[in-house]
């Protein structure tokens, strides 16, 4: 039921009917109905859903949320960004289990779980 | 649609005024004067070569000896012109890899015509025109052909197969069930352009991007790597429709074999990839009509990505994976969490979705 | 994409899984209510990711799953009538009716058309002002707006050839339903997140006290799924059970009030029939009064359907998450997505279809020694 992608609002329009606006989503653009956003203007980003966009990303949060993230564990790697021309990032780990102890279905192969990497908690 | 397709009327002598009269009327099929006119003013100046200036019922040529390939292919694509190409590039590029896929050097195409009443002239300008210079880009000859008309209402504007045929090489020994453990798999490039191309113009999904098909003859391409590793070479396959997914499937099957892919190393531009989020669609189900995927010795693999890189049309070139003894006939993906998903063959047409 | 790939990111998601394996201690059950996220789970390997006692059920977020089999047979006579142009999401194409889909329909010569947005059925309906132009409007909250959106246009434009076939379902009851029943296992739940871009999540903290469960907001991609997870296992082991927003950047309290205002105007609430569940009262919404004129079922007074269910179906069971998809005696013999006998087998989202595409039914042996050689 959810499938929203979000995308850079561009150009804002009023067809007649509806507030309608060119959205980006990676190089890909769409008319979108903006109805439902009052407050958006150009330049923000939005998430649509079959055509409308149902609200304005908040990215300070979202920055704010993948800082959060990053900081779960004690590596550093690199983020992918839209500039990439490939979409897939490189060198996923080898296990799925974190502290490799267990199989790729992550059945536990041992009794307890300690976490052999020492990565702060 | 092209505007550089409108054909010079200027040398046409039917009875019937043809420029007063754009388009392919029920008679352009019967055989007779409209359908010569064609031939003369429209189909021979395209494809111009000895073997089609004969006009026989048949195109005589000489191949050389040893094994021969064959393939045939219908292209009915909607719209006729997208991002990229049209329906001619793909006619001709389509079955030139077909042949060249199995190992074999494309020489000679057939082309076959089901046009609608009604269907602009100039539109089948621009296609035959798009189809000759595909072919000379190909290095092949479009030998023989024949057109039909059916009634307005009874086509899609414009169907056309064709046939090819080639000298497989010597010593050359490809196929679908040739695949062995321990195969490194390769592709010539990224994939889900062509599909996404389609996509972009198509009534109802349509959206704007630089997106354009990346259909191409890979048989130049194809030969590069034959010189280089020959034997090496145990499986060539053009994913076309149902992707990478469905291509990898069918040799996982016919050589009873398992595949397993890395995620990451597939490579997608990123435009198609956005494509793909829009409309919830798997970009390696998507197709594609100008890429190749090569099963190929481990021994000979770095070699053969060597040269697939230097040629224009392999740029993007990468391994994707290796062949394995385990769970035969699944193609199975590790993701970019590290995890393991089988990817299934495709059932019918991969549809958008919303949710 | 900015804004999706960053949640993406495999090492992220591994730090973010060695986090749940750190603080679950014990076994627990957590329901991922949207059918979105469960095709993300199972294509992403999220469930595969995380300590063996953390189980995902998946619930019946799949619109397309739960629609109920007599509409669809509806969808499908319509569809099948010569002056109707018959628009749908592409998911509905090829969910069984009782006879046939809409895809087959398409080939017996039924103008059955995929869009992307129901504004394009309207579009349709400017131009083809000879034919009835039905959109068959399916969807949880997320997708209600745009409906509702498209209904309002057509009657502010005047278009009489434009009809919404409606089939609209809602969250929180299904929720009340699922831990009202008596076999329920479920201890948390992910709430979906666009579901909550529209309607906030202020319906939530009710729930979470009448029932005693944790409730987490939660987005789609991995890192969301993971960082949902985490919260709900974290309130979990503390015996906490309050409403979390773990997708701040899109989700806020009150949710969208345009959209709500308009959804008000469009709709009002109803009972449902959801496909394998059997009806939960005032869990849906059809057309009010003021669009009555543009429900296609008032239009098109089908009549005569005669529905039957497979009876080797089991897609409630799998809906309410009683069962995995493969503990069905049917799942990958009698019913696969060439031939599937529900609809959970054929939407891309429902449960049986993500597990048999991404091959769930493999046992853990011998998934573990397909073992993946990394290609360099």
């Amino acid at each position: 039921m959810c499938l929203a992608i979000p995308g850079k609002v561009e150009q804002i329009t009023a067809d007649g009917h509806v507030r309608m606006g060119r959205v980006n989503f990676g190089g890909v653009v769409k008319n979108v109905c903006l109805d439902y956003v009052p407050e958006i203007v150009v330049g923000d980003y939005t998430i649509v859903h079959v055509g409308f966009a149902l609200t304005k990303i908040d990215e300070q949060s979202a920055l704010e949320t993948l800082d959060l993230f990053r900081k779960m564990g004690a590596l550093d790697e690199e983020l992918a960004t839209e500039e990439e021309a490939f979409a897939r990032a490189a060198n996923a780990p080898q296990s799925a289990c974190p502290d490799g102890s267990c199989d790729l279905t992550g059945k536990n192969l041992r009794a307890s779980t300690p976490d052999k990497s020492g990565s702060a908690q | 649609m092209p505007d550089n397709g409108t054909p010079d009327f200027s040398n046409w002598i039917c009875p019937l005024p043809l420029r007063d009269y754009p388009t392919i009327v029920m008679g352009h099929g019967g055989g007779g004067k409209l359908g010569n006119e064609l031939v003369e003013h429209l189909f021979l100046p395209a494809f111009r070569n000895p073997a089609l200036e004969n006009l026989g019922d048949a195109a005589v040529f000489e191949i050389g000896s040893g094994r021969l390939a064959m393939s045939t292919d219908s292209f009915v694509v909607q719209p006729l012109f997208f991002p990229g190409g049209s329906i001619g590039e793909l006619a001709v590029n389509g079955t030139v890899n077909d042949v060249a896929v199995s190992g074999a050097d494309p020489k000679y195409l057939s082309a076959s015509f089901i046009l609608e009443e009604g269907f602009p002239l100039a539109q089948l300008a621009a296609v035959v025109n798009a189809m000759a210079e595909a072919a000379a880009k190909a290095g092949v000859r479009i030998v023989t052909g024949d057109t039909k008309v059916v009634e307005r209402g009874h086509g899609d504007g414009c169907y056309i197969n064709t046939a090819g045929v080639g000298l497989i090489r010597q010593g050359i020994s490809v196929g679908p069930n040739r695949a062995q453990v321990g195969d490194v798999v390769l592709v010539s490039g990224t994939i889900g352009d062509h599909g996404m191309a389609i996509m972009s113009v198509r009534e109802g999904l349509e959206f704007e991007s630089q997106i354009r098909s990346d259909c191409a003859a890979l048989n130049g391409m194809i030969a590069d790597v034959l010189d280089a590793v020959g034997t090496s070479v145990h499986t060539m396959r053009d994913p076309t429709r149902g992707g990478l997914a469905s291509t990898l499937n069918e040799i996982a099957t016919a050589s009873n074999i398992g595949i397993e892919i890395d995620e990451s190393k597939v490579r997608v531009r990123s435009e198609v990839q956005s494509a793909c989020e829009l409309l919830g669609l798997d970009p390696v189900y998507v197709a594609n009509e100008g890429k190749a995927v090569f099963f190929i010795a481990a021994d000979a693999a770095d070699r053969a990505l060597k040269v697939l890189r230097n040629h224009p049309l392999g740029r993007d070139a990468a391994r994707i994976g290796v062949v394995t003894a385990q769970h035969p006939r699944m193609l199975v993906a590790r993701t970019q969490m590290g995890s393991n998903r089988v990817i299934a063959t495709q059932i019918g047409e991969q549809l958008p979705r919303i949710c | 994409m900015k804004y999706l790939n960053e949640f993406r990111n495999g090492e992220i998601a591994q730090r973010m899984a060695r986090e749940i394996w750190q603080v679950a201690t014990r076994p627990w059950k957590i329901m991922e209510v949207c059918g979105g996220q469960t095709h993300s789970i199972i294509r992403n390997g999220i469930d595969q990711m995380l300590p063996p006692g953390i189980e995902m059920i998946h619930g019946p977020g799949c619109p397309v799953c739960v629609t109920p089999l007599a509409l669809i047979d509806k969808a499908l006579a319509i569809a099948a009538q010569p002056s109707v142009i018959f628009c749908s999401f592409g998911d509905m194409l090829r969910v069984p009716g009782t006879d046939a889909d809409l895809f087959q329909i398409k080939g017996r010569g039924g103008d059955v058309r995929v869009v992307y947005s129901p504004l394009d059925a309207v579009e349709l309906a400017v131009k083809h002002p000879d034919k009835q132009v039905v959109f068959f409007g399916v969807g949880f909250e997320t997708t209600a707006p745009a409906n509702a959106m498209s209904v309002h246009l057509a009657k502010r434009r005047g278009l009489e050839n434009f009809s919404l076939l409606v089939s609209h379902v809602l969250v929180p009851p299904a929720i009340e339903a699922i831990m009202s029943s008596p076999e329920n296992q479920v201890q948390a739940f992910l709430a979906a997140g666009h579901v909550c871009s529209v309607m906030g999540f202020w319906e939530y903290p009710p729930l979470a006290d009448q029932f005693q469960i944790p409730i987490v907001v939660t987005g789609f991609e991995p890192l969301d799924l993971l960082d949902g997870i985490r919260r709900a296992v974290i309130q979990l082991e503390k015996g906490e059970h309050h409403v979390e927003n773990a997708y701040e950047r899109i989700v806020t309290y009150a949710g969208n009030l345009e959209a709500q205002r308009l959804l008000a105007e469009v709709f009002e609430i109803t009972d449902r029939s959801w496909r394998g569940i059997g009806v939960i009262p005032r869990s849906g919404w059809r057309l009010n009064d003021n669009y009555r004129d543009f429900d296609a079922e008032e239009r098109f007074q089908i009549r005569g359907i005669h529905t039957e269910e497979s009876p080797l179906c089991k897609s409630g069971d799998v809906l309410r998450g009683a069962i995995k998809p493969a503990e069905c005696p049917a799942f990958a013999k009698q019913c696969t997505p060439r031939h599937p006998l529900g609809a959970t087998m054929v939407s891309s989202e429902g449960a049986c279809a993500a597990y048999f595409n991404y091959g769930r039914f493999l046992s853990a042996d011998e998934l573990a020694s397909a073992g993946v050689a990394h290609a360099r």
